[in-house]
């Protein structure tokens, strides 16, 4: 059975199938939790961040993207030793932020996707730091050099990682 | 109803908003790990950590085979140079236990408590947190191994950091270089104490050392047990940088000596026993046995009162011959060359004829 979220716009609305809806998101979650020892650069990447947005913008339901950006950032916060929400809370934004803008905005080409990502990379990193800062009283400091050229590093990635979507999500 | 039906997707946006931030709120106030996030927790646990055994073991597998039955080369030579290596530390162990002896005399003296590592579990690194903020990593032994929180977690190289959340089979380590860490730290030579912190940027300070110290850099950092958590004296790291800090503290950055980015293999100290120290009493190993035991030329002889076994009816030291592969005309091998070269004939300065207390070692 598959899951369909569709926002009955003039758009094209595609789903994602169960097993690529929970597979997806569960795999993002264990390179990014795995590949860092191997690789320490990678902990600059946001790969389950990477994996909300494409679901977000594909399916352009702002309900599904919230809850499927929330889901993700939780099942992400559960694996840091930091109150559960902190992920939760800034996916659950950027998830219906991407969703709601995928409804206006031709989201299909590169460029699109390469700049849609630096802008929500950084938007959760915003409300991140907010968060940890204002509700847990994490020290944070914040330099948008950093935030700027790890968004655009997560771009690109990001790039990538929407064409591998693209071969798994379905016409409605 | 046409309002709600129009702000549905907001109102929604809201509510799960709002929902997680109370949560949040509650286990920040409440600090222990409550009933709903600890299952929620051991369920993402529990679908990870799966996995990344399976990844490791094969990784581990894989080298294995290549290092122990494919790439040999060069094992005979290194082979040589580690058995050199043995014999030299043989006796630099007998040396420096003199040193040993009279420190557990002086501590005796002054009814000196030491902690013992007595038991370790090695454990394999086997995922992240993930998160630059949240600088832990998990193990892959857990309750069923006994591990419990708060365990000290250490490599060969230096401390790494504590076990903060304890699974069935895995645990989460919080690594020293986490902001939420704190290590009971001292200096080596200043004997200055201070706290180990981690920053958000991953480095490691020292704090609480008062600016109007001076902290040479490169200088060692141990732990100074004043944590409960390590015991006193591992290595952590050296200091890197000083500079003057806020109020009245140095702002002292240290290396830490385990490489806490690249960590494979830890041990997790499950036991530290805490005894009084005594002077060494009973069996002892002098210098001529050590000599005796590793050079074949050297008869052995263990009673401590009778001469020593090479010295002659006069009591002059006779020269210790060479191993046999060098006196029998074969090939010297890299241990006997070390020997000969490292190893001073036994002379009166490095066997004396006496008994002394400085060439006993503690009993193992």
């Amino acid at each position: 059975m598959a899951i369909t979220y569709t926002s009955g716009e003039q758009v094209e609305v595609y789903r994602f199938s169960l097993p690529a809806t929970i597979l997806i998101p569960l795999t993002a979650v264990f390179i990014q939790a795995w590949l860092p020892l191997r690789f320490p650069f990678f902990s600059n990447f946001d790969l389950p961040l990477l994996v909300v947005i494409g679901f977000a913008t594909a399916r352009r339901s702002p309900l599904a993207g919230l809850i499927t950006g929330g889901l993700i950032g939780i099942f992400q916060d559960a694996l840091t030793h930091q109150p559960i929400g902190l992920y939760g809370i800034s996916k659950t934004v950027v998830g219906f932020g991407a969703s709601s803008l995928g409804i206006k905005l031709d989201v299909e080409n590169a460029g699109a996707r390469f700049l849609l990502t630096i802008f929500f990379y950084v938007m959760h990193e915003i409300v991140y730091f907010m968060i940890a800062r204002g509700l847990v009283g994490l020290h944070m400091a914040w330099s948008w050099r950093h935030e700027l050229v790890s968004g655009a590093a997560n771009a690109l990635l990001g790039v990538l990682v929407y064409m591998l979507l693209d071969h798994v999500k379905q016409r409605t | 109803m046409d309002v709600l039906g129009r702000y549905r997707n907001l109102i929604v946006l809201v509510g799960v908003l709002f929902a997680q931030i109370l949560g949040l709120a509650v286990q920040v106030k409440h600090t222990t790990d409550s009933q709903s996030t600890r299952l929620i927790r051991i369920w993402a646990v529990d679908s990870v950590t799966p996995l990344e055994k399976v990844l490791v073991w094969t990784q581990t597998s894989g080298r294995n085979i290549w290092h122990n039955y494919f790439y040999l080369r060069g094992v005979r030579a290194e082979n040589r140079s580690l058995k050199a290596q043995i014999e030299q530390m043989s006796l630099e162990r007998v040396r420096m236990s003199q040193d040993a002896d009279q420190a557990r005399r002086l501590q005796a003296l002054l009814a000196f408590k030491e902690q013992f590592i007595s038991q370790t579990e090695a454990a394999q690194v086997i995922g992240s947190s993930g998160s630059e903020l949240s600088r832990s990593v998990y193990i892959d032994k857990g309750e069923h191994d006994g591990i419990k929180p708060d365990m000290a977690v250490i490599t060969a190289d230096g401390i790494v950091g504590k076990v903060l959340r304890v699974y069935r089979s895995t645990s989460q380590v919080l690594l020293i270089d986490d902001q939420t860490s704190g290590v009971g730290a001292i200096l080596d030579k200043t004997r200055l104490q201070g706290i180990l912190r981690g920053t958000s940027s991953g480095e490691v300070v020292l704090e609480k050392v008062m600016s109007d110290e001076t902290v040479p850099a490169g200088e060692q950092v141990l732990t100074s047990g004043g944590d409960g958590i390590f015991p006193k004296g591992l290595l952590v790291g050296r200091v890197m940088k000083v500079a003057p800090g806020g109020e009245l503290f140095l702002n002292i950055r240290v290396r830490p000596a385990a490489d806490l980015s690249k960590l494979e293999e830890v041990l997790v100290v499950t036991k530290i026993d805490e005894k009084q120290a005594e002077p060494d009493q009973g069996t002892s190993v002098r210098a001529i046995d050590v000599l005796a035991e590793r050079l074949p030329g050297v008869p052995a002889k263990t009673d401590t009162s009778a001469a020593p076994s090479n010295a002659d009816s006069d009591g002059k030291p006779k020269p210790v011959s060479p191993p046999a592969s060098a006196t029998s005309g074969g090939p010297i091998t890299a241990a006997a060359s070390a020997d000969t070269k490292t190893f001073p004939k036994p002379t009166k300065a490095t066997v004396d004829p006496k008994p002394q207390p400085a060439l006993q070692d503690t009993p193992h």
